[in-house]
């Protein structure tokens, strides 16, 4: 009798399971680590498109004592010519009551894709890029930081 | 509120290359960035007023785009860098929530 009742919520359960497993293996670890804030804005900029690990050097302090003013630097690999070159690189700050940092938009005539900025970071957190390749590749790449004083203001 | 003074932007590059040549420019602008998320004295929310982009052109052909949000620092400071193919002006825009548009040139000779 009460096999009858527990076999099919456990059925249930093993194929959502399956489900959420194939959700996951498409998003790198990076990412799938990240918020589901972080993961919202990432499908409405791409989608469920597959992406990779690395490519994308992320220069952030590993503890910051101020979050109004954390130094952002970066470079992703690239050779920078016009058949293959960096499109895009977009910065998510899980912690921050907006995620998305910054965007920027490269071309061929960079001579690398590179840059650096000064951001907010409202708490401890993990900042997250997406580096969108002229191939149309995706790769991602993640940075935590230890803020001391917050960057939100009251 | 009380006026802010009007936003000025400052470039340091070289003005000389040789061509070919892969320079960095650094740029700073003075803004609030008000992220919309600050209250006043009173409670009430600081609407938001940041420089949402910021463009990087040379002879009129756009090089880097950024977009900022909320999270980017006030007096936003940005580096990148450029080629130099030949002697050209460097025009650098940042655009404002409001509509604003504030503009630097530099200008670069190729020896």
């Amino acid at each position: 009798m009460q096999n009858i009742v527990v076999a099919p919520s456990r059925r249930i359960f093993l194929s959502s399971l399956g489900g959420a497993v194939v959700a996951v293996t498409l998003l790198p670890r990076t990412l799938s680590a990240a918020t589901d804030d972080v993961q919202a804005e990432v499908k409405k900029l791409y989608g469920d498109k597959p992406m990779k690990e690395g490519k994308i050097k992320i220069d952030l302090p590993s503890i910051a004592e101020n979050g109004l003013v954390v130094p952002l630097g970066f470079e992703v690999e690239s050779p920078m010519t016009e058949q293959d070159y960096v499109k895009a690189i977009h910065f998510f700050a899980e912690g921050n009551p907006n995620p998305l940092v910054a965007s920027f938009h490269f071309t061929p005539l960079c001579p690398k894709a590179a840059a650096s900025i000064r951001i907010r970071l409202a708490q401890t957190q993990k900042v997250f890029a997406i580096a969108e390749m002229s191939s149309g590749e995706l790769f991602t790449s993640a940075k935590e930081v230890k803020v001391t004083i917050g960057g939100c203001g009251g | 509120m009380a006026d802010t003074p009007k936003p000025t932007p400052r470039v340091r590059m070289p003005a000389n290359a040789k061509a070919g040549d892969v320079i960095e420019v650094k740029t700073l602008i003075s803004h609030e960035m008000e992220s919309g998320q600050r209250k006043d004295s009173a409670g009430k929310i600081i609407p938001r007023k940041i420089i949402k982009q910021f463009t990087a052109a040379f002879n009129g052909k756009e090089i880097l785009r950024a977009d900022w949000h909320p999270a980017v620092s006030a007096n936003p400071y940005q580096s990148f860098f450029v080629r130099v193919p030949e002697s050209g002006t460097f025009t650098f825009t940042w655009l404002d929530d409001d509509g604003s548009i504030y503009k630097a040139e530099q200008k670069v000779q190729v020896a």
